[in-house]
Order: C-alpha cells, then sequence, then structure tokens
C-alpha cells in the first residue's frame, strides 16, 4: 500500500530539508536562545542570593545595632552609677574635711586663748608685782616719813590691789 | 481536520453537478455517466486520496474544473535528470515525455510511469523513473522549514536583544517550550550531557509539532500531511538512530552484546538475549517512525471518515444526510480539537523517547553492580 511505503524522493528532500534545518537552527539559533536562557536564569539566582546575603546582613546589622544600644546603655548607667558614686565620695571627704578643718580651726583658736590667757596672766603677775614693788617702795618711802600714814597707805595699797 | 472543507467543496461540487447539470457536451458527459456507473462514491478511495503525497496541491474543483498548484516533476530516469510542471499531465489525464500519472488502482496509483510510446497504455515492462518530485508532501516541508526558520531568526535576535529581560511576544510563547524541551525532556532523560543534544531534540520536536499543526489546516499552504506521511518520520527516525549510533559508548554495546547480570545460558551457546536487544536496537527508530506516522494519519482518517459519512448516507436518501451532517461536523471538530492535542503529545513522545535513547546510549556508570 502506498501509505506505508515511503517514496525515495521524499526522503531525499526530507534529509537535505532537515538536516539543512538542524544545520542552521542549530548554528544560529539554539546557541543564543540556550546561552540567553543559561544567562538570565543564572543572573536570577545571583540576584536571589544577594538579596538573601543582604537579608542576613541587615539581620546582623540590627541585631549588631541592639547590642550596641544595649552596651551603650548599660555603659551609660555603670557612668551614672559611677558618677553618682564620686559626687556622694566628694561631698562625704569635703564634709570630712571640712569638719576636720573646722576642729583644728578651733583647737587652734583654743590654743591662742590660751596662751593669750596664759600672757594675760604673766602680765598680770608681772604688772602686780611690778606694782608691789612700786607700793612697797613708796610704802617703804612713806614708811620712813610718817608710820601712822605708811599703814594707811598699806591698807589703802592693798584696798586698790583687790580690784583685780 | 484536514482538508475537510476541501472535501466537502469537492464532493458537495460534485454531487450537484449530477442533479442540477444534465446537458453537458459529448465528452464530459460520457466521462461523466462512465463515473456514475464505475465509481460509486468509495470512502476508502477518498480518505487514501487525500493523505497520500501527490504531484499536484489540489485546492478546490468546481464541476469539472480543478484548481490547482502544479509542482515541479523532477525525474532520474537511467542517469537522465528529466524535469517538467506536473500541469503537463493534465490531472492525470495526458502523458507527457513518455511518462503518465497512474490512475488506476493498482500499487503505483499516483506514481509516475512510463506508458507506450503515442499512448496512454503503462509500459509494464519499463523500470520505474526515480521519482525525486517536489510533490505536495515535500512542499510541505519546505513550509514548515520556512515557518521555523523565520519564527525562530525572530526569537533568536528578541533573545539577543532583549538579554537580561523577561521575554516578549512571540519569545515569550514559545520560551515555555523550549524550557519544557531542556528541564522536562532532555535534562531527565540524558543527565549532564544533555547540552550537547538539544539542538537535534529541539529541532525536532519543533518540527514535527509546526508540521503537525500546519497539517490542521485545511487550506493552503498548509494541509499537506507531512509527519503522517511513513517517508518523513522514516527520516526522522533515522536522524535518531544515526545519532544513537554515532554517540553509543562501551557500554551501550557491552550491555547488548554481554549484558551483565543475566545467566550465562541465556548468551550461550544460543545468544538469545544478545539478539533480542540487537534486535531492540532497530526497534526502536522503527516504532518512532511508525508511531508518529500512525497517529497523524489516523487523525486525518477519522476526520475525512466523519465527512464521508454524511456522503454515505447522502447515497441513501438527501434526507438523511441532512440528518446525518451536523452530527459529522460536531465529531470531527472534536477530533480535531483532539487532533490540537496529538499534535503537541506526539512531537513530546518522539523528543522524549529520541532523548531516552540517548540518554541509554551514553550512560556513563555500569549498571552490574546494580543487578
Amino acid at each position: 500500500m502506498e501509505l506505508v511505503s515511503p517514496g525515495i524522493g521524499l526522503i531525499f528532500w526530507m534529509t537535505i530539508a532537515f538536516g539543512l534545518l538542524l544545520l542552521i537552527l542549530g548554528k544560529f539559533v539554539w546557541p543564543p536562545i540556550m546561552r540567553a536562557l543559561h544567562d538570565r536564569e543564572s543572573a536570577i539566582e545571583m540576584s536571589l542570593h544577594q538579596a538573601e546575603a543582604a537579608r542576613r546582613e541587615m539581620e546582623t546589622l540590627q541585631f549588631n545595632n541592639e547590642k550596641l544600644l544595649k552596651e551603650a546603655k548599660e555603659e551609660r548607667d555603670a557612668l551614672m552609677r559611677d558618677a553618682r558614686k564620686v559626687r556622694e565620695k566628694l561631698i562625704e571627704d569635703a564634709r570630712e574635711k571640712a569638719s576636720l578643718e573646722a576642729e583644728r580651726i578651733i583647737e587652734s583658736a583654743r590654743e591662742r586663748i590660751e596662751h593669750d590667757k596664759m600672757a594675760a596672766i604673766t602680765d598680770l603677775k608681772n604688772l602686780v608685782a611690778n606694782l608691789s614693788v612700786e607700793i612697797a617702795e613708796k610704802l617703804i618711802a612713806q614708811e620712813l616719813s610718817d608710820p601712822v600714814k605708811n599703814k594707811q597707805f598699806v591698807e589703802k595699797s592693798l584696798g586698790e590691789i583687790k580690784l583685780n | 481536520m484536514r482538508k475537510y472543507i476541501l472535501s466537502l467543496v469537492l464532493i458537495i461540487s460534485a454531487l450537484v453537478s449530477q442533479s442540477a447539470d444534465p446537458v453537458v457536451n459529448g465528452h464530459e458527459y460520457s466521462t461523466k455517466q462512465s463515473a456514475e456507473h464505475t465509481e460509486e462514491f468509495n470512502a476508502g478511495h477518498l480518505i487514501i486520496d487525500h493523505i497520500v503525497d501527490t504531484h499536484e496541491w489540489h485546492i478546490a474543483t468546481f464541476g469539472h474544473t480543478h484548481f490547482t498548484i502544479p509542482l515541479p516533476i523532477i525525474l532520474l530516469d537511467q542517469g537522465k535528470l528529466v524535469t517538467f510542471m506536473s500541469s503537463r499531465f493534465n490531472h492525470g489525464h495526458s502523458a507527457y515525455m513518455g511518462y503518465k500519472l497512474e490512475t488506476e488502482r493498482n500499487p503505483n496509483k499516483g506514481k509516475i510511469v512510463k506508458v507506450l510510446p503515442g499512448t496512454m497504455i503503462t509500459d509494464a515492462n519499463a523500470e520505474k523513473p526515480i521519482d525525486l518530485s517536489i510533490t505536495k508532501t515535500v512542499v510541505g516541508i519546505f513550509v514548515s522549514f520556512i515557518v521555523l526558520i523565520l519564527l525562530f531568526f525572530a526569537i533568536a535576535r528578541s533573545y539577543v536583544r532583549n538579554a537580561g529581560h523577561a521575554p516578549k511576544g512571540l519569545q515569550s510563547l514559545l520560551e515555555p517550550l523550549i524550557l519544557f524541551v531542556r528541564d522536562d525532556i532532555a535534562q531527565p532523560s540524558i543527565g549532564k550531557n544533555y547540552k550537547k543534544y538539544m539542538p537535534f531534540l529541539l529541532t525536532t520536536f519543533f518540527f514535527i509539532f509546526f508540521s503537525n499543526l500546519i497539517g490542521l489546516v485545511p487550506f493552503f499552504p498548509g494541509g499537506a500531511n507531512v509527519t503522517g506521511n511513513i517517508g518523513v518520520t522514516l527520516v526522522l527516525a533515522l536522524f535518531t538512530f544515526i545519532i544513537i549510533l554515532v554517540k553509543a559508548n562501551k557500554n551501550y554495546w557491552i550491555h547488548i552484546f554481554n549484558p551483565p547480570g543475566i545467566p550465562w545460558w541465556l548468551k550461550f551457546p544460543i545468544p538469545l538475549i544478545p539478539v533480542i536487544e540487537l534486535a531492540g536496537v532497530f526497534i526502536k527508530p522503527f516504532v518512532l517512525m511508525v508511531r508518529l506516522f500512525a497517529n497523524i494519519a489516523a487523525g486525518h482518517i477519522i476526520v475525512l471518515g466523519f465527512i464521508a459519512l454524511i456522503f454515505i448516507f447522502g447515497q441513501m436518501s438527501t434526507t438523511m444526510a441532512y440528518v446525518v451532517s451536523p452530527v459529522s461536523i460536531i465529531f470531527s471538530i472534536f477530533i480535531g480539537l483532539l487532533e490540537l492535542l496529538v499534535a503537541f503529545i506526539q512531537a513530546y513522545v518522539f523528543t522524549m523517547l529520541s532523548a531516552l535513547y540517548f540518554g541509554m546510549a551514553t550512560e556513563e556508570h555500569s549498571h552490574a553492580d546494580t543487578h
């Protein structure tokens, strides 16, 4: 039957046409298409990878930021705590120093007072001695002139001394 | 689907001229009379005549006027090249340069045979010339060829121009198919060496697919029965066969002549398995050839059969023909839609099996340990 018996002419032309088609498409058409498809696929894959990497980087950055913020807060707190301590210590020290100084001043004042008192007492003693001597001199001089008056004078002088 | 409109026009016009045109000149009248008496409507002949290759491209017949496109006849007769247009044969009514188209229903029908000088009688003793004519199917092949070249050059250009961007237009229409061939046919069947085979697989896939589709178009320049012709599928299968033979590695031949893991008594003294395996080498491309041819030819036969049904009933009574024709038309439309699916499936199956055979022929590792 003709339906299932291939004609020689058809085989001849088909071989030429299909071979030529294979050659032309295989040389000029399929390589650029396959290359373009491959390039596009690798570009898409690379972009996806990059996006993923960027996302991960963003995550680490965010994490780092949070960590930094936390650290900064902690540092601030620590600084504040330290500052407060220092302040308290300073105040405490100042107070201590001031009270010491005050004590010292009071002490020195007391010493000076004591000293002045002693000096005054000494002066007074000297004065009393001198007065005594003078009175004694005068007494002696008057004694020598009038014994009554002498006696009166001594009493009177003694009375003056009692003023002190 | 193919040419069903043409068949309709052809047969309707024949019937109309029989009923409404009684007064014709003597010669035509006599031929018509003889046609009426000797050639009843024969669905088998109609279908076969529409499916096999012809030397002219028949478009329509009105009354006794045939509208055809004459195609070049190229003959190699005893080393001599003879060329002329098929219109010289006057649709088989006359001989030219000692050749004629055989019109009798014998194995040579439709072929070019030699005649006895000065007559229309076939020279039974003469050797038939080698017929390298540009027949209807060859023109169909050229149409597919031109369509593929134009289409894919345009697409390749847009791939280059559009590099790195999303596909557009035709490119995005055909890209899924290209990716389908690459990712679902070549890669899984062949493995990592699939790239070498891509040009062949893509060309085969698109040639078969587009030829199938163009074959479904009922009017010129579609409608040639390209992939439903065994010569065409023979060449396609031969290409696959030759590539298998060229690319096959040692492993492949070892698996054929001394398959590992098979009991020795199946290989010696009667080499049963090697013989079966060797037969398989030839059966594979043979089956490729027959499957594609049979599927496409069968689709065309069914559509033509449904159309012929109208005229078979029409010969019984006109009313029956009116009743049957809507059913026939609906069925042929249904088959036509099915043929669209078959057009793709057969292109897929041919390419897929070719790829599988390439994969088998080039498999690197031995299966010996897995048997």
